[in-house]
């Protein structure tokens, strides 16, 4: 510590400080200064934003809460999707079309002889199935629709964006040229046209494997989607590796010798990574839009699975008799469509380093 | 300028050309021929057709030839109907372009004016109203929408009646078709309105006293228009699309109509002539809005 006294004063006009004027600090505050804020990650800190945005919190509780009840419920709804409801054994022919919580003449009976029936909470459809795990199967369904190909669109355009923008030049370009044609043919043509070729193409290729189980129109789908979505997504990582590439730990990197494929996991990837996960969670909600639209006319998944889109397909015949059969199917579409465009919102505003101040 | 248009208008040919190029060979690949029903004519008439439909040549001249009709406006023949494709689209398409075109003018025209009370109120309760109601519409699909529509007012409340061809009220359909890009210009307005609202010479202008009125419809607008502009094409693809359903919800006779029954008896001649139909429609409109942003805006360089 400088003894104020000792230091010698230079000329007159110095602008050296007086040290006299100044005293030490006391100890406490000293510690008033130490109070500096929690040091904190860039994880962390958008995962704060995210938790108090009340929108995104909601949507992420109303979504976690659908898929709870689709994983749940079929286990306790005693009826499958496409089981007819019978009553001690034998089909019931009168629990057609029933409105939400009623009961058809026979399990009426059944109730007042002492049995206890599962109440049918959505009614029955036209062929006497309960409508609730129809709606729930349905769910289930576009939900994985749009989580697989939001997952297929992920990959490739991952791999496809970061091999072209990493590797730059004439490879480039001439992949450039293929996203920029691709992405210039009108999508949803392109996704009827092929998911119908596909489907009939598929029918006969697929007759008797184990693929044909989850039905043709659905791995049809998926290749349609994967096929066609993948160029947005590989726009966008290659236009954030163009633009990391040019760091200097990068180059650091690279004069540790370190291979292209490592770069690319290990630096590159990591710092694109938020705005990869937002583009994928806002893919989700405009898969489940495509999958919905193509069901409903009439391409979507096969008959006796059903789909929020081809559920609401079937109730357009009775419109003005049951219109609960349209509400239901579509309500559980625009939630979580809502859902997770509000949750995509959420995570823009929290991660996006473009928003960050 | 003129390069760029040039290398926009053969992309849009190549765009184009490739579409056609899918469809043929799709259509190909579907097995079974276009003779191939529960009703097989007997092989002399077969082969008849099949020398009338130049089916009887290999691919690559059938290629050719189907191009060749293209370019004539020939799509060729129904295979439920037998009858001409073309004839079929011009008959069906006036009504879906009068309702395509409605929905596009309410969608602009409520758009901007939603976008501006949203950017000039902002977080005063009209703003957060019409982002509450812009939020939401952008996740109803369009057949949720029509459905919905459709049961509350025509089939409930009764005030409008059914589709029908005596009484054709487009009030339902174009609304249930221009709600979505409607709420989609209402956003886009909104953040490029707020955006040139901070601007230096928005400033300048009301410091020389020019009204606020005029402010807002001389200097913000007109500069706040040209990211709308570019949302035009993808605008187009939506309402071609929304309308198969919307036409189909409504019963409305128009090409969507056509292209979801034909999807649904499997009618593959139909479904291509629609798709490249429509597909060069979409690709027009994304060039118009393409060069159009680019002719208003003299910022923007022609590259």
């Amino acid at each position: 510590m400088y003894d104020p006294n000792t230091i010698p004063k230079k000329h007159l006009l110095s602008l050296q400080l007086d040290l006299k004027k100044f005293e030490p600090a006391t100890e406490e505050e000293k510690r008033q200064t130490d109070q500096m804020r929690e040091s904190t990650t860039f994880f962390r800190d958008g995962m704060r934003k995210l938790v108090k945005n009340p929108l995104a919190m909601a949507s992420i509780v109303v979504l976690v809460l659908i898929i709870v009840t689709i994983f749940v419920a079929p286990l306790i709804v005693p009826y499958g999707y496409q089981d007819m409801i019978t009553v001690d054994g034998k089909r019931d022919k009168t629990a057609t079309n029933l409105a939400p919580f009623t009961y058809s003449e026979l399990e009426q009976k059944a109730i007042e002889s002492g049995e206890s029936i599962f109440p049918h909470i959505f009614g029955t459809d036209e062929l006497g199935r309960d409508y609730f795990i129809r709606t729930i199967y349905g769910t289930r369904v576009s939900l994985a629709v749009g989580l697989f190909a939001s997952i297929i669109v992920l990959i490739i355009g991952l791999l496809y964006g970061s091999i072209s923008g990493y590797t730059g030049g004439k490879t480039d370009i001439i992949m450039m040229r293929i996203v920029d044609i691709i992405y210039s043919l009108p999508d949803m043509l392109m996704v009827i046209l092929l998911s119908v070729v596909l489907d009939a193409v598929l029918k006969n290729a697929l007759t008797g494997t184990a693929l044909a189980k989850i039905g043709t129109n659905m791995i049809s789908l998926f290749i349609v989607f994967g096929l066609l979505y993948w160029v947005g997504m590989a726009r966008l990582v290659r236009g954030q590796i163009l633009t990391i590439k040019n760091n200097e730990y990068i180059l650091a990197a690279k004069a540790i010798g370190a291979k292209p494929g490592r770069i690319i996991r290990k630096h590159v990837l990591p710092n694109c990574m938020s705005v990869i996960i937002i583009s994928t969670a806002l893919q989700i909600p405009s898969a489940i839009f495509t999958e919905s639209f193509l069901s409903f006319v009439g391409l979507g998944v096969q008959a006796p699975m059903p789909s929020l889109g081809s559920l609401a397909n079937a109730a357009r015949g009775g419109l003005g008799s049951y219109p609960y059969k349209m509400i239901f199917p579509a309500l559980m579409i625009c939630l979580i469509v809502l859902a997770f465009n509000l949750l995509g919102d959420g995570l823009r505003d929290a991660f996006d380093p473009r928003l960050r101040r | 300028m003129w390069k760029y248009v040039l290398k926009r208008l053969l992309l849009a040919a190549l765009t184009v050309f490739i579409i056609i190029t899918i469809t043929f060979f799709a259509m190909n690949a579907i097995p079974g021929g276009p003779f191939a029903s529960e009703k097989a004519p007997s092989p002399d008439v077969k082969a008849v057709l099949e020398e009338r439909y130049n089916l009887n040549k290999p691919l690559g001249e059938q290629y050719l030839l189907y191009l060749n009709d293209l370019l004539h406006g020939d799509f060729g023949v129904s295979l439920k109907t037998g009858r001409d494709i073309s004839t079929t689209i011009s008959d069906s398409f006036g009504i879906s372009a009068k309702l395509g075109l409605m929905a596009v003018g309410v969608a602009l025209v409520f758009g901007l004016i939603f976008g501006c009370i949203a950017a000039l109120t902002r977080n005063k309760w009209p703003d957060r109203a019409i982002i509450f109601f812009t939020t939401l519409f952008v996740s109803v699909p369009s057949f949720v929408l029509a459905t919905l529509l459709l049961l509350i007012f025509c089939l409930q409340l009764k005030w409008f009646s059914v589709w029908s061809t005596t009484s054709q009220n487009y009030f339902l359909p174009v609304l249930s078709l221009a709600l979505y890009p409607m709420s989609y210009i209402t956003r886009l307005t909104k953040t490029s309105m707020l955006d040139v609202m901070g601007q230096d010479y928005i400033r300048t202008a009301q410091a020389k006293g020019v009204s606020h009125f005029l402010v807002i419809a001389k200097h913000a607008l007109r500069n706040a228009l040209i990211p709308v502009i570019t949302y035009v094409g993808p605008m187009t693809a939506y309402i071609l699309t929304g309308s198969m359903v919307v036409e189909t919800v409504f019963t409305i006779g128009g090409l969507g109509t056509k292209f979801v029954s034909s999807i649904a008896n499997r009618d593959y001649t139909m479904i291509m002539a629609t798709t490249i139909f429509l597909a060069v429609l979409m690709v027009l409109a994304t060039l118009i809005s393409d060069l159009l942003y680019k002719a208003v805006d003299p910022r923007i360089k022609f590259e």
